[in-house]
């Protein structure tokens, strides 16, 4: 099955043919279930093709197909050139494939019940299913060019799925619809993708390659300097940027809700976001060693973290608040990335998955009884009546709040170690600050919208009834998952010292560690250096002999591996050296752990205590006066862009819209017009007056013979 | 002698000619005979260039039967006096004739220029006789004698075609 | 003889422009064809000149079959007018405007 994972992007595109061609002729019931077959045998063919993964050995784990040569390019520089329709599958895009496939297709199933009104359902899930075939080439892909691809082909489907319902109204406050929400994330994107495309082929000039593993090997081997690479990384980021809302191309994020609310769960959540992680963890081997480019990225990461978890504390629509978490928790997988914890950001995207689909899902689920209602100011006391999507969303809140034993739990505290244990002690304490901050406004959209008392009309409340069992199954599917998806990343202090991180020796092979060698593709014997705990930056350059024993010490560089057996992760195979050093950070560990634990709990106290009794928040509100009008506003950052960027542009474009209509159009009106008088002129020797005939040859026979005469 | 007639003949030509052409005669008829006269003169003309058959030819030909035609057509018609070109047509009116003798003065300074004789020479003897044109004429002037007879039969045709009430 | 060829091509010049004029200034169209004759007469009395002065008949045969195209030529002429006569009730060759823009 391996053989067919190719296959894994065209299966939806089957769906996308069908439902495209006969979609408005077919059943409405038809039409879901092509979609959710397509998926659903796209999730089938992925999970036996990771299973067949897994049964490699663990150096091996990696398996290339091209479907052929899209760009024979010739050659650079005496090199032979070319861009092939590559798909490779190792651990990284495992991982991710699963959580795509799978949530996509819980999503798909959801989506049944949840467009049950819906008119044009065919042409949803033509958009939705396109939407999975790009995510999956982005996935698979084993060359950067391929990924450009998925990336940009996500970002068409999102522009669709956002301006679905192109001829509503979307936001009273800016006077955007739907439409107009659509062009701007599709716009916005448009700017991180021109810097990703210009890092993508100063690599390509550079290294003559796009193919990841061999991008890897070569960086690997020293051919480039470091501040090449670092330019590189950063454009590279800049185009991560946008696609995964990052300041300073969040912009589109809180608007992309816009869209159907299975689209705000499964591209703007739980997938097409999280492309921007997955692509700097591809690129480890780059990123890794261009430290100055991590440094950038684990502080915009964790800026970005703390600052949308700030707006998310007054916004007042229910998936504007989800889309703030959402812009920060990403800060949150970039910052881990950023400070070298490669497999805690991929860890934490899978965890944040589930839980930000399921409150989605679960918000979609509150809109969808209340009939479209957004505004939680005119929720509460739902709870009586939506008695299973306040569990699961309850469930999905305190996961993401980083209650132990949930999921979000474990990864969340990962990133605290790994931020904290290589010294990045700025971002450790930005990103307390924004987990204290989440859990206060997640606890609080769910008090606002689930307890209490009811706040809007009372005939609304009437109508109100629980979902379908289409939606509030993969509503359940979801809740465990976010209970238990952090248990395969049990850190092992945690563990009584047993080492059970199966995310961890998962993933290492995959991912090349700041300072260690590069791994990438079993044809690098000698994997070490894993990225996980306790590893450091140590500049010295990569690939030379020596290792170094010290407190998280990495094994050497392949030189030095002996067959490549020195399992998965050298640190545990000289995990006896230090002992010593290893307790002496698991008591670091616990105690972070807790003061972590200690504030998720605090900010949920905190909410519970304002929220509970009426009219706290509105005094509070009242008396930060400033405060709360800069978060209420969103720090102005629309109005700025605006008013910098956009207006400046729209003067420009209409200048050249005038030169357009009058200089270019009249120099050719002109040239009718020309023709036009000269005719005029000419007319006038048409005088029908035969006798002037006569003379206009007697004229030209005088003009002749002068000539002969003289000549 | 022969340099009077010429003069005289000279005057003759060039003032019917000019009562043929100017304003000074309304009435088409005798502007006719005024042209008739001014053929008459060019056989003169011919006379004295020792072109006998060709003068014949004219006096029988031109003066005898074209004039008579266009006699007979100007009496069928019965056509009026002519009215004169209006005022209203200066451009017709100054150029036309500027333009005419601009092209005489061009001709004349040609002719003067290209160096030709001021004499004729004497000529040979049978010069301008029936026996000498008609040995030109039907042997190295055969065919096109054979396509103008040609081209009369079509005039004739034409014109009746063209002359008839109803086709 | 006093007089050269010079002058015969002169006079036959002057009474080539006299037929111009009348062409481009007569309204009667048989007057038009008429001033047409003289022209042509011009043009035999050249003829004859040069066939005079280079002591060649070909002149001379020339002059014979512009003359009987001139036969033809007026009567075709004539069977026009008489055509547009019935048309238009007079000669009057400023009555045919039509092609005027």
């Amino acid at each position: 099955m391996l053989r067919l994972i190719g296959l894994i992007p065209l299966l939806p595109v089957a769906g996308v043919v069908i439902n495209g061609l006969f979609g408005r002729r077919l059943s409405r019931r038809a039409v879901g279930l092509v979609a959710c077959a397509a998926v659903g045998a796209a999730l089938a063919l992925s999970i036996g093709a990771v299973v067949q993964l897994a049964a490699l050995p663990e150096g091996e784990r990696s398996f290339e197909v091209s479907l052929g040569s899209w760009l024979p390019l010739g050659s650079i520089d005496g090199r032979e050139v070319g861009i092939d329709w590559g798909f490779a599958l190792d651990p990284l895009s495992a991982l991710l494939l699963l959580v795509v496939t799978g949530v996509g297709f819980l999503i798909h199933v959801y989506s049944v019940g949840y467009m049950a009104h819906e008119p044009d359902v065919a042409r949803f899930f033509v958009y939705m299913n396109l939407f999975m075939a790009m995510m999956c080439t982005l996935v698979l892909a084993s060359n950067l060019a391929v990924l450009f691809v998925g990336w940009e082909g996500v970002g068409l489907c999102s522009y669709l799925l956002i301006g679905f319902f192109y001829d509503r109204p979307f936001d009273e406050r800016t006077g955007l619809s739907c439409a107009d929400a659509g062009r701007k994330a599709f716009i916005v994107n448009r700017i991180g993708d021109l810097a990703f495309l210009i890092g993508m082929l100063y690599l390509l000039l550079e290294f003559g390659t796009l193919h990841i593993g061999e991008l890897g090997r070569a960086i690997g081997a020293g051919h480039a300097s470091e501040a090449f690479l670092t330019g590189a990384g950063l454009l590279l980021f800049f185009g991560a940027c946008g696609k995964s809302a990052q300041i300073p191309l969040y912009v589109w994020l809180p608007d992309a809700m816009a869209g159907p609310t299975p689209v705000s769960a499964l591209i703007h959540a739980a997938t097409m976001v999280t492309a921007g992680v997955y692509m700097v963890c591809r690129m480890s081997a780059l990123y890794s060693a261009a430290p100055e480019a991590l440094a950038v990225v684990a502080s915009v990461g964790a800026l970005t973290a703390l600052y949308a978890a700030t707006m998310g504390l007054t916004a007042t629509d229910i998936k504007k608040v989800l889309a703030y978490s959402t812009v920060s928790q990403l800060g949150y997988m970039f910052a881990a990335a950023g400070v070298g914890a490669y497999t805690a950001a991929m860890f934490h995207l899978m965890t944040h998955a589930f839980f930000k689909a399921l409150l989605f899902l679960g918000a979609g689920s509150v809109i969808h009884a209340l009939h479209g209602e957004q505004d939680i100011e005119r929720m509460g006391g739902l709870r009586s009546k939506l008695p299973r999507t306040f569990w699961t969303f309850g469930t999905a809140t305190l996961a993401i709040a980083g209650i132990f034993p949930l999921a979000g739990f474990f990864s969340k505290d990962e990133i605290l170690w790994s931020a904290w244990s290589t010294g990045h002690r700025a971002v450790w304490g930005l990103l307390l600050l924004a987990a204290i901050v989440t859990a206060f406004y997640m606890t609080r959209l769910a008090w606002l919208v689930f307890c209490g008392e009811f706040r809007g009309s009372a005939a609304t409340w009437g109508r109100v009834h629980e979902s379908p069992a289409s939606m509030t199954v993969p509503l359940a599917l979801l809740a465990l998952l976010s209970i238990g998806g952090g248990w395969i990343g049990i850190p092992k202090v945690l563990a009584a010292g047993a080492d059970i991180n199966v995310v961890h020796h998962w993933l290492a092979p995959a991912i090349t560690p700041v300072g260690g060698a590069a791994v990438h593709g079993a044809a690098q014997g000698g994997s070490a250096g894993s990225a996980g705990r306790g590893e450091h930056g140590a500049g010295d350059e990569f690939g030379a002999g020596t290792g170094f024993d010290e407190e998280g010490e990495f094994g050497s560089g392949g030189a030095s591996g002996t067959g490549g057996e020195r399992g998965a992760a050298g640190e545990f195979g000289a995990e006896g050296a230090h002992a010593v050093g290893a307790e002496h950070g698991a008591a670091e560990e616990l105690a972070l752990i807790a003061l972590a634990l200690v504030a998720a709990v605090a900010g949920i106290l905190l909410a519970l205590a304002i929220y509970r009794r009426a009219g706290v928040a509105q005094r509070l509100a009242r008396q930060s006066g400033p405060v709360y009008t800069l978060l209420r506003n969103l720090y102005w950052v629309d109005e700025l862009y605006d008013a910098a960027i956009v207006q400046p542009f729209y003067r420009i474009s209409r200048i050249s819209g005038a030169f357009d209509r009058w200089v270019v159009d009249g120099l050719v009106n002109a040239a009718g017009v020309g023709a036009e008088i000269t005719g005029h002129v000419v007319k006038l020797f048409q005088t029908g007056f035969v006798r002037n005939y006569a003379l206009m040859f007697l004229l030209g026979a005088v003009a002749i013979l002068y000539y002969l005469a003289t000549v | 002698m022969q340099t009077l007639a010429f003069f005289v003949l000279t005057v003759l030509a060039v003032g019917s000619a000019a009562v043929v052409v100017g304003p000074w005669v309304k009435n088409q008829v005798l502007c006719a005979l005024a042209l008739a006269f001014n053929l008459v003169s060019l056989a003169g003309f011919f006379f004295l260039l020792d072109a006998q058959f060709i003068a014949f030819l004219q006096v029988i030909v031109y003066a005898g039967a074209i004039m008579v035609l266009i006699l007979f057509v100007l009496m069928l018609l019965n056509v009026q006096d002519e009215r004169r070109l209006a005022a209203a047509r200066p451009f017709q009116r100054w150029l036309g004739p500027a333009a005419a003798v601009a092209f005489a003065l061009i001709v004349v300074a040609a002719v003067r220029s290209g160096g030709g004789a001021l004499r004729y020479p004497q000529p040979s003897a049978g010069y301008g006789t029936v026996r000498a044109l008609g040995l030109e004429l039907f042997t190295r002037f055969f065919y096109p004698f054979e396509a103008i007879s040609l081209l009369l039969v079509v005039a004739m045709i034409g014109a009746v075609l063209l002359a008839k009430r109803r086709l | 003889m006093a007089f050269g060829p010079q002058s015969v091509l002169a006079v036959s010049a002057v009474l080539f422009a006299l037929g111009v004029l009348g062409v481009l200034l007569r309204r009667g169209a048989i007057l038009i064809l008429m001033s047409v004759e003289i022209m042509l007469n011009a043009a035999n009395l050249a003829f004859v000149s040069f066939a005079r002065q280079h002591d060649h008949a070909e002149g001379q045969i020339y002059v014979f079959f512009v003359i009987t195209l001139a036969a033809a030529e007026a009567a075709v002429g004539l069977a026009i007018v008489i055509a547009l006569f019935r048309l238009r009730g007079s000669t009057d060759v400023d009555e045919l405007s039509l092609l005027k823009w």
